[in-house]
């Protein structure tokens, strides 16, 4: 579905990718981690779209397209999703309002007819019962005001609604309680199947004790410096960073 | 009605050549003053000609003129106070400008600055209009002797005291006592260009009476294809218990120039609450007084200018709070684009008797264009020490972030655009309780925005 190749970024000059190579397959779970500055917000604002990230080699390709040649309205219109860390709040912009734009432009790319207000509201309904959110934050301005907690459940309710076949998660568990992670987390699995798949950035464990990945890749000064099972993110939590900074020096003295 | 008709025939098809010099507006005014003898307006006349005589026109060394210049405008040639019965206007012509809900509306229309009887349509009963120099002279004597020309003491610059001087043929609107006023009033301002270039001088005086209740529309119509200037002042008198809700739509031809005066003096525990929306014309300068002159009054002044092309418009508003006790909310929001220029500026006078004065004031823009410019100035100026004042003011660009935040979702860049700048507008617009106008309005603005129906 995904593959990364060679890929080096960075942003106003500064380099922050330093050849990346990942490949992700429908039905996988995929756990980026690392320590801060490794490139890991990067990586997720280059597949998006983020237009001040400069691209200078390597290649991404996406369900068979050149994933970085693509706007990023059509890399979400692609099935491509990304979930904000921060995301934005827009005052006088409902959620409602949005998604239904967002919605029907999608299918429009797609060749499908608009939905009607009627199939738009069930739809809506469906999502909202899935993801557990309630009617009256979709009514509110987009995120104005929202608790953290209450801005990551309303990415996750966009997911729900544009149901794309890749979602990249930024640092979703980032600023949740206990109880939000799980609310997240228990989403994320409900829309999981074996035609789509997701990418984690995260700092911590804590949110694979609910999302069980396939793979997890450690990053480190813009490269993936370590690949393995789910069991490795257990090491790294009990070991810290440290010991994959360790690891690197020793590679790189040989 | 008869005395209005024979001042407003003396102007009719006069050429005006050089408008800028007194000499011109002199011979007019003799003119003017000689056959309106005894209407009881004619000191007021007599004053402001001197005062104009004295004052000018403004240039943008006026520190209240700086960036709006309308000098360049009295260089051209206009058509002064045509007699509206001459004028080829019919009310088909009305058809093209009404505006939604005018069939549950009064409807006042001005031709060339002077008021129509005969094109104007008034339902309610609770409703008096008069031409001015009517009301003058009988019952209303006092209200007009009071209140007519209480702008003048705010603005003090020629351009006021020209439409002054030159006060005839306009209008009295009376709302009884204890009454509100079931449809609304819709004011049409039409300069018929169709034959030449028109230079127009509505005026009127509307005095809301005790809690009394009054929901007035003006709006702006350049028929034909030349150039308009309209020099409008309206005096509003809100009397205790009354509520006012004004609305100003101004979407007028590019070549039309307006200097568009409401003043409101609250003189009793009143309640005002009024929403400027700007999108079209040449130069627009839009001066809004709110007057305190009693205790426990409040207001809401919300305005949006939505400019494009080389249009300008130049809000400038005045809060004077001369009692104690008094709350005012402004609110202005400016979406300026291409070569347009927006101005704001935004005094709050509290005097030193308004002890417990509630004043907010709020500017903010967003420019589409490198070439498209703001000058906001807001200004308080506070004598009293126990009140609660705020003034703010933001000039930017989209905000990139929320772009991209919409297009991650799919929707193109046009329509991110759209739909944030029209979440920007919003709260402007949602402020028009009149339903037909709010409607009105924000097709006016999604179609300014080109929001896309998907």
């Amino acid at each position: 579905m995904l593959r990364i190749h060679n890929l080096h970024a960075g942003i106003e000059g500064k380099k922050i990718l330093n050849g990346i190579d990942l490949e992700i397959k429908a039905g996988e779970v995929h756990v980026i981690m690392g320590p801060n500055g490794s490139g890991k917000s990067t990586l997720s604002s280059v597949l998006a779209g983020r237009e001040n990230y400069e691209v200078s080699e390597g290649s991404v390709e996406y369900l068979g397209k050149d994933l970085l040649s693509l706007s990023p309205e059509d890399r979400a219109r692609e099935g491509l999703f990304l979930a904000f860390q921060y995301p934005v709040e827009i005052p006088g912009l409902s959620t409602t309002n949005f998604m239904k734009t967002a919605v029907n432009e999608i299918r429009k790319y797609r060749g499908l007819e608009p939905l009607d207000a009627v199939a738009f509201l069930r739809m809506m309904k469906e999502k909202m019962a899935l993801v557990n959110i309630d009617q009256s934050l979709l009514s509110r301005p987009l995120n104005e005001g929202f608790s953290g907690g209450e801005k990551k459940r309303n990415e996750i309710f966009q997911m729900a609604m544009l149901q794309p076949t890749l979602a990249i998660m930024d640092e979703t568990d980032s600023g949740l309680d206990i109880d939000a992670i799980r609310i997240v987390s228990d989403s994320v699995n409900k829309l999981r199947n074996k035609d789509n798949a997701v990418l984690l950035v995260t700092h911590y464990q804590r949110l694979l004790d609910y999302i069980i990945p396939d793979f997890v890749h450690v990053m480190y000064n813009g490269r993936i410096v370590k690949s393995g099972p789910k069991e490795l993110a257990l090491e790294l939590e009990e070991k810290g960073y440290d010991f994959i900074k360790h690891e690197i020096s020793l590679a790189e003295e040989v | 009605m008869k005395q209005y008709s024979t001042a407003s025939t003396l102007h009719d098809q006069i050429e005006l050549k050089n408008m800028n010099t007194t000499a011109y507006f002199k011979e007019h005014f003799d003119q003017l003053q000689m056959t309106s003898n005894g209407s009881g307006l004619h000191v007021l006349r007599q004053d402001a000609f001197k005062a104009f005589s004295t004052m000018g026109i403004p240039t943008t060394r006026h520190e209240e003129w700086k960036y709006t210049r309308i000098n360049g405008l009295f260089n051209k040639e206009y058509q002064f106070a045509v007699n509206p019965l001459t004028t080829s206007f019919t009310t088909k012509d009305m058809d093209a400008f009404r505006l939604p809900g005018h069939g549950q509306a009064n409807e006042l229309v001005f031709i060339n600055g002077l008021f129509s009887f005969s094109l104007s349509v008034i339902r309610s009963l609770q409703l008096v209009v008069l031409p001015l120099e009517e009301a003058a002279q009988n019952e209303y004597k006092n209200i007009v002797s009071k209140q007519l020309g209480h702008s003048g003491q705010y603005l003090k610059d020629g351009i006021n005291a020209l439409n002054t001087a030159f006060t005839s043929g306009g209008a009295f609107i009376h709302v009884k006592k204890g009454l509100l006023v079931e449809h609304p009033v819709y004011i049409y301002h039409v300069s018929d260009t169709r034959g030449n270039s028109i230079f127009s001088q509505p005026r009127s005086l509307v005095h809301v009476d005790e809690n009394a209740g009054l929901q007035l529309v003006e709006t702006f119509i350049t028929l034909g294809q030349q150039e308009s200037f309209t020099n409008q002042v309206m005096e509003i008198v809100v009397e205790k218990g009354a509520v006012l809700e004004y609305y100003k739509i101004q979407n007028d031809a590019a070549y039309s120039s307006q200097v568009s005066t409401t003043h409101i003096r609250q003189i009793g525990k009143s309640n005002t609450h009024s929403v400027v929306i700007s999108l079209n014309g040449n130069i627009v300068r839009n001066n809004l007084n709110i007057i305190f002159d009693a205790e426990h009054c409040e207001s809401h002044l919300y305005g949006l200018y939505c400019l494009k092309n080389q249009t300008h418009v130049d809000n400038h508003t005045v809060v004077d709070n001369a009692k104690p006790h008094c709350f005012s909310n402004e609110l202005y929001k400016g979406i300026v684009d291409d070569d347009a220029c927006g101005v704001f500026n935004g005094k709050i006078f509290v005097r030193k008797d308004a002890q417990k004065t509630n004043a907010y004031q709020s500017n903010k823009n967003i420019l589409l264009a490198e070439t498209a410019s703001i000058n906001a100035k807001p200004q308080l100026e506070i004598f009293a020490d126990d009140v609660k004042c705020s003034h703010g003011c933001t000039v930017g660009s989209l905000d990139e972030e929320a772009l991209f935040y919409l297009r991650s979702r799919g929707l193109s860049k046009h329509s991110a655009r759209s739909l944030l700048l029209q979440a920007f507008a919003i709260d402007i617009l949602e402020n028009i309780k009149l339903q037909p106008i709010r409607m009105y309005i924000e097709q006016l603005i999604s179609k300014r925005l080109e929001i896309d129906n998907v």
